[in-house]
């Protein structure tokens, strides 16, 4: 029977947290109790309102709040659609569907490093409020232009890289790693492809878990038009082929199991 | 009020179905869309063996259409029948196999393999402007589309679509020869190949260079075309083209189509094919018609 649907969400609040970066809450209708059924590492879909732009964007979720039904999303304007959510103020709704996909798999006592790369920090900060123990988050920006570290504070130990050293180590992810000899037993990652593979390689150098979120472009965003996969060592549970699907067998994947 | 068509031999509940490669084979879709509303479901293109399909990016947004290139990723046909038919056979709707194929051969095991299934009808994919053999090569000569046609229809037991591809000169031509080879009935359009260019990156946005155009785009496109199939032809007509609601299945209706599909709109609203049903039957009451029937070519 149909208990999952596209529904109109109803936006709560909404800020400018950078430049090209926002910052929305969205609350649920009482018969989608999409914050509830969240987990970090989660995407929604959100739809323009537009009808010349017809897919949805999948976009992660960065903080969860169950009990007031209640889901934060951090964007980037990355085109027409985003840029239509961006003038969004509190009392508009927007239509979404979710959660989807898989989140992270929240491994307990281990002394968890969580990357955050660009666009890929939001959905760091709800792990980092799930995660307990020994958190450390490091969050990599282009330049100074930086948004959501400050909000890191309370649940992990903080580091920040920028490309062109403006604030932090100077660099990216790895070498903040690097820089501050951080060891940790397990890596959480999301962002651009070559911090990925980065992520990956340095995982299988310490031989640790490293659990990765990926993004491709997409479509149905429910796993039925192969349009978002990646290669996989495994075979995939769809077409028996090495291809997962990115929003359904993901987006998060361990590390091991992606061949970038 | 009477939605139900017999469409090929085929009792249908109503005349919707799903576009092929949109909706997979149903699974994906069903906490999203009453299965057993639906008069059939289409499932995506299966092949002989697994196909791995095409390099990402596979998917762009256009305006009011989008691109794709999947490449008929499948899993087979040995997975497909043993997983995905006795999945669609747990509901009420009937079963319309989308069979896709490099070579003739290909398309003939395929439609062996399905001859004792619970595949209801099979549609015959020779218009997917995605795979570099089989597929629109045969969709794009009359005569070549007329002896596939011939040849599977030897080897399929259940009543043959066969798809049509928008990408020829003459839709009317193509469909006449389908016709002569056999055919139980014609779907139609397929994608219409296009390309986008990327142009921050100076590259094209698609992997595959080109893809398959679909959504709202194409709709007029492809009620043209299915306007001049259905008069050329008399086996009946599953449309379908850039159809997002009711309005758009019957207009598609009313231009000569037995049954419609709806495919991207899947992707704008994953129950888009149970509103599409419901605004049907809404039209029909508030216009007092009694039968689907009586709208099916109405406009001539």
């Amino acid at each position: 029977m149909a208990d999952r649907k596209k529904c109109a969400a109803q936006v709560t609040s909404q800020v400018k947290l950078a430049e090209g970066i926002y910052s929305m809450w969205l609350k649920f209708p009482e018969d989608m109790d999409a914050a509830g059924m969240a987990v970090p590492g989660q995407f929604i879909s959100m739809y323009s309102a537009d009808g010349s732009r017809l897919l949805p964007r999948p976009i992660s979720i960065c903080e969860i709040n169950a009990s007031g039904r209640i889901l934060r999303v951090v964007y980037r304007i990355a085109g027409k659609g985003t840029e239509e959510f961006s003038h969004l103020s509190a009392g508009n709704t927007i239509n979404v569907t979710g959660p989807l996909g898989n989140g992270f798999t929240l491994k307990e006592g281990k002394k968890a490093l969580l990357a955050g790369g660009g666009i890929g920090i939001p959905p760091m900060l709800g792990l980092a409020e799930a995660l307990k123990g020994d958190v450390m988050a490091v969050l990599g920006y282009r330049d100074q232009n930086l948004f959501l570290e400050d909000e890191f504070a309370p649940y992990a130990k903080t580091y920040v890289a920028t490309e062109d050293g403006s604030a932090g180590v100077k660099g990216n992810i790895i070498d903040a790693i690097n820089y501050y000899r951080l060891e940790p037993d397990i890596i959480y990652a999301c962002g651009p492809l070559p911090m990925l593979r980065a992520v990956k390689a340095l995982a299988e150098e310490r031989g640790i878990e490293a659990q990765v979120s990926l993004e491709e472009k997409m479509a149905c965003g429910i796993g039925a038009c192969l349009g978002c996969v990646c290669n996989s060592k495994e075979k995939d549970s769809h077409s028996n082929v090495n291809n997962k699907r990115i929003c359904k067998d993901g987006p998060v994947f361990d590390a091991r199991e992606i061949i970038f | 009020m009477n939605l139900s068509v017999n469409f090929a031999g085929i009792e249908m509940k109503n005349p919707v179905t799903t576009a092929s490669g949109t909706f997979g084979s149903g699974a994906e879709y069903k906490d999203y869309v009453d299965l057993n509303k639906l008069g059939a479901v289409t499932t995506k293109g299966v092949s002989s063996v697994p196909w791995q399909g095409n390099p990402v990016p596979r998917i762009c947004e256009t305006y009011g259409g989008m691109l794709n290139a999947i490449g008929l990723q499948n899993p087979g046909i040995d997975l497909f029948i043993e997983r995905d038919l006795p999945f669609l056979k747990q509901y009420d709707t009937r079963i319309i196999v989308n069979v896709c194929g490099r070579t003739v051969e290909e398309y003939e095991e395929v439609a062996e393999r399905l001859a004792d299934t619970d595949a209801d009808m099979l549609e015959i994919n020779i218009s997917c402007p995605n795979v570099k053999a089989g597929g629109i090569a045969f969709g794009q000569d009359p005569e070549l589309a007329r002896q596939v046609t011939d040849r599977i229809k030897q080897h399929a037991k259940q009543p043959v679509i066969m798809k049509l591809s928008p990408n020829v000169t003459n839709i009317a031509e193509m469909a006449k020869a389908v016709e002569a080879g056999g055919a139980d009935a014609i779907s139609l359009i397929n994608t219409l190949t296009g390309m986008k260019i990327d142009i921050n990156k100076r590259t094209f946005a698609l992997a595959n260079k080109t893809g398959g155009l679909s959504g709202p785009a194409i709709k007029p496109v492809a009620v043209r075309m299915v306007y001049e199939a259905a008069h050329a032809v008399k086996i009946p007509v599953l449309g379908m083209g850039g159809i997002r609601d009711a309005e758009d299945a019957l207009e598609f209706i009313m231009a000569g189509a037995t049954m419609v599909a709806a495919g991207t709109a899947n992707f704008n609203n994953p129950a888009a094919t149970e509103e599409i049903i419901d605004g049907i039957a809404a039209f029909m009451e508030k216009n007092g018609v009694k039968d689907i029937k009586e709208l099916t070519g109405c406009v001539d």
